[in-house]
């Protein structure tokens, strides 16, 4: 039984890694310019000297790249709170964390010009982190309730989708257009620098999520199951939703607010792979990056010229899942 | 029988105090901004109309904007009252169960199709098209499986619908690029910039809503009993419903085409007016409308003293105060 579900696993995870390479050489030679996919491969191996050079390895790459980790970040952050509070309706924009992100986000760009680009995921974890925690804090009434988490960060998200507008308000007017489509959760104009300031907090979190995975797996058998087998239930539950915040945090600061990916993504996860954790959460960080790489994709090329943010996408398809999610269920 | 007659005129009373508030609230609004005038100014610019700069603003701007705000907050406050009844819903209101952001969502759609050849009357219709649709979207996946209105599910549905919407309006807006300012206007509302003609043109609309709310308000008591005792009582439900949905669209549509997207207006005052009046839909429809008149008055004065000589869009402001409140109601729910 092991046995089959370890090789299951193994032709899943090698599918999907597969499936995310051939969609990154797609993405890196479709767009406005199309460019053949032996000149892509010839450009990356450093070998080209065309001027497609420039196109694939300073426009097009680090875009991709940021699609890959933000998806990822975003997915697996989804995936360990939907296992933390056991319901799946569970995820991070719908808890205010990315609401948090980006109000945090924005009071440093107006507040402070200038700023360097490496401070940007530290702001945005932090605010995420003062959110999560005032959000946990005000829905504790003997114990947390999954359904008061969400109506009160239904709220907090709002409240702080209108103090980010107050900002941008108050701040000079030419940052307004830069905050605008960074806030509909962009990767439109990322380049290196922005992988620089991401990529340790992903390579350092992702796997660490791993190392709680197999606490997850003994939590979704419920509280006193856990206790009962010896996982130190508060603690576990706080180190998860920890990574989770800062996982969010991170992304959100880069990309603005992608919102539903983090709740689709765990969710296909588990179709796929089912509902063991060591192996849905490098599941859920692959369909993360797909689903990204695929909006991105589309707002790129669908109404080219213009670069329409990927938010936008992954709200149109998120959104109506979410609905489907909820009625799907009987009791919520 | 006595004591009926003396809670009746301490009712009256306090209608009669919310007129004079409203009208105390909107002079207020009509004198104080970046230029302060005095309220013989007023007087004078429409007794004797000179064309000057002062007078210019006082009837352009201001008085339209006092006015804009005042029928705007009533509508949106009593639109989620019939709500809060119809749904059985504490936290029902056109902002939380996306009826806003669908109205926008087609008017957007509209300007993005006919531009400017769109007519002020034509946005109006789109917006109760859209108002309508999503109302109607909303409530069926409310009854969906459970036999009635599940009030989580139907929050957590008019949520999604709202984010949808409002990902798509931005989206349309990115690809129009349409200027900022217009951008801003249908994402958070406010009631600046806005002419009395729009007020003008919304207003029939918005008298019809108002009417069948009035009229509608014995049968809402008794809906408020519940769907059986409503029934035994020989209440006619299903035409009771239709007729408070056609309302909610009218108000909320007129609402949202005179002055965007308002949040929590519809929210708060529907539950503060509650607990002044109680449960009586006769009483509590008119409170609504004086509270939310008055309370999107002051929330507009407010937001053009924040930022001083910038403006807050007004909907910044009321979502800023109502979080705090849905927090609250949120809490205090026993289910859940």
């Amino acid at each position: 039984m092991l046995k089959y579900s370890t090789a299951k696993s193994i032709v899943i995870l090698s599918s999907l890694s597969l499936l995310l390479a051939a969609l990154s050489f797609l993405c890196l030679s479709i767009g406005g310019v199309r460019i053949p996919i032996k000149e892509v491969f010839l450009s990356l191996v450093g070998n080209n000297g065309e001027s497609s050079d420039l196109i694939v390895m300073q426009f097009r790459l680090p875009r991709i790249v940021a699609a890959l980790l933000i998806g990822a970040a975003l997915a697996v952050s989804g995936a360990l709170l939907q296992g933390v509070i056991r319901n799946p309706l569970g995820s991070p924009d719908l808890l205010g964390v990315t609401g948090g992100a980006s109000v945090a986000v924005v009071a440093f760009m107006t507040l402070f010009t200038g700023y360097s680009i490496h401070w940007v995921p530290v702001i945005a974890i932090c605010g995420a982190f003062i959110v999560a925690f005032t959000n946990y804090a005000l829905a504790w009434k003997k114990g947390i309730s999954p359904f008061r988490l969400v109506l009160i960060g239904l709220g907090i998200s709002t409240a702080m989708g209108a103090l980010t507008l107050f900002l941008l308000i108050s701040g000079p007017a030419y940052l307004t257009a830069q905050v605008l489509n960074w806030m509909t959760g962009s990767i439109y104009g990322t380049n290196w620098t922005y992988i620089q300031a991401l990529w340790p907090w992903i390579a350092v979190f992702i796997p660490l999520s791993m190392v709680f995975a197999k606490d997850l797996n003994v939590q979704s058998l419920g509280e006193e199951a856990a206790i009962g087998l010896g996982v130190r239930l508060q603690l576990s539950r706080m180190a998860i939703l920890f990574i989770c915040v800062a996982l969010a945090g991170a992304a959100v600061g880069i990309a603005g607010t992608l919102s539903f990916i983090g709740l689709l993504a765990p969710h296909i996860a588990r179709k796929l792979a089912g509902q063991s954790y060591p192996i849905l959460i490098p599941v859920s960080a692959f369909i993360g990056a797909i689903i990204l790489l695929l909006a991105d994709l589309a707002g790129r090329t669908l109404f080219q010229p213009l670069d329409i943010p990927a938010g936008i996408f992954t709200a149109g398809v998120g959104a109506p899942f979410f609905m489907y999610l909820l009625f799907k269920r009987k009791a919520v | 029988m006595a004591l009926g007659m003396e809670n009746r005129r301490r009712k009256l009373y306090g209608l009669a105090f919310g007129v004079i508030l409203l009208l105390i609230s909107m002079v207020i609004s009509i004198l104080f901004g970046l230029h302060r005038f005095d309220i013989n100014d007023l007087w004078q610019a429409y007794r004797h109309f000179d064309g000057s700069n002062e007078h210019l603003i006082i009837t352009t701007t201001r008085v339209p904007r006092a006015l804009i705000a005042a029928a705007v907050g009533a509508s949106l406050a009593i639109a989620g009252a019939i709500m809060q009844v119809l749904t059985k819903n504490p936290l029902a209101s056109p902002s939380l169960f996306g009826i806003n952001s669908g109205a926008v969502l087609f008017i957007v759609i509209g300007l993005a199709a006919y531009g400017s050849s769109l007519t002020m009357s034509g946005m109006i219709w789109i917006a109760f098209a859209g108002a309508a649709i999503t109302s109607l979207f909303v409530f069926t996946l409310g009854v969906q499986g459970t036999g009635g209105f599940d009030s989580i599910k139907l929050t957590l549905a008019g949520a999604s619908v709202a984010a949808f919407a409002s990902s798509i309006t931005s989206g349309i807006i990115l690809i129009n690029k349409d200027s900022l300012d217009s951008a801003l206007f249908w994402m958070v509302g406010s009631v600046s910039g806005r002419k009395l003609d729009h007020l003008v043109i919304v207003a029939p609309y918005l008298a019809i809503g108002l009417l069948i709310a009035l009229l509608l308000s014995g049968s809402l008591n008794v809906m408020a009993l519940g769907d059986d005792s409503a029934k035994s009582l020989g209440q006619r439900m299903m035409l009771v419903r239709m007729l408070s949905a056609l309302a909610v669209v009218l108000l909320a549509g007129s609402a949202v085409s005179a002055a965007g997207p308002i949040a929590f207006v519809g929210l708060i005052v529907p539950h503060l007016c509650r607990s002044i009046v109680g449960n009586d839909h006769r009483w509590l429809l008119p409170y609504c409308a004086l509270s939310g008149a008055v309370l999107l008055v002051i929330a507009d004065i407010v937001s053009r003293f924040v930022l001083m000589p910038k403006e807050v869009p007004v909907g910044v402001t009321t979502a800023l105060i109502g979080v705090p409140f849905l927090i609250y109601v949120a809490r205090r729910r026993r289910h859940a």
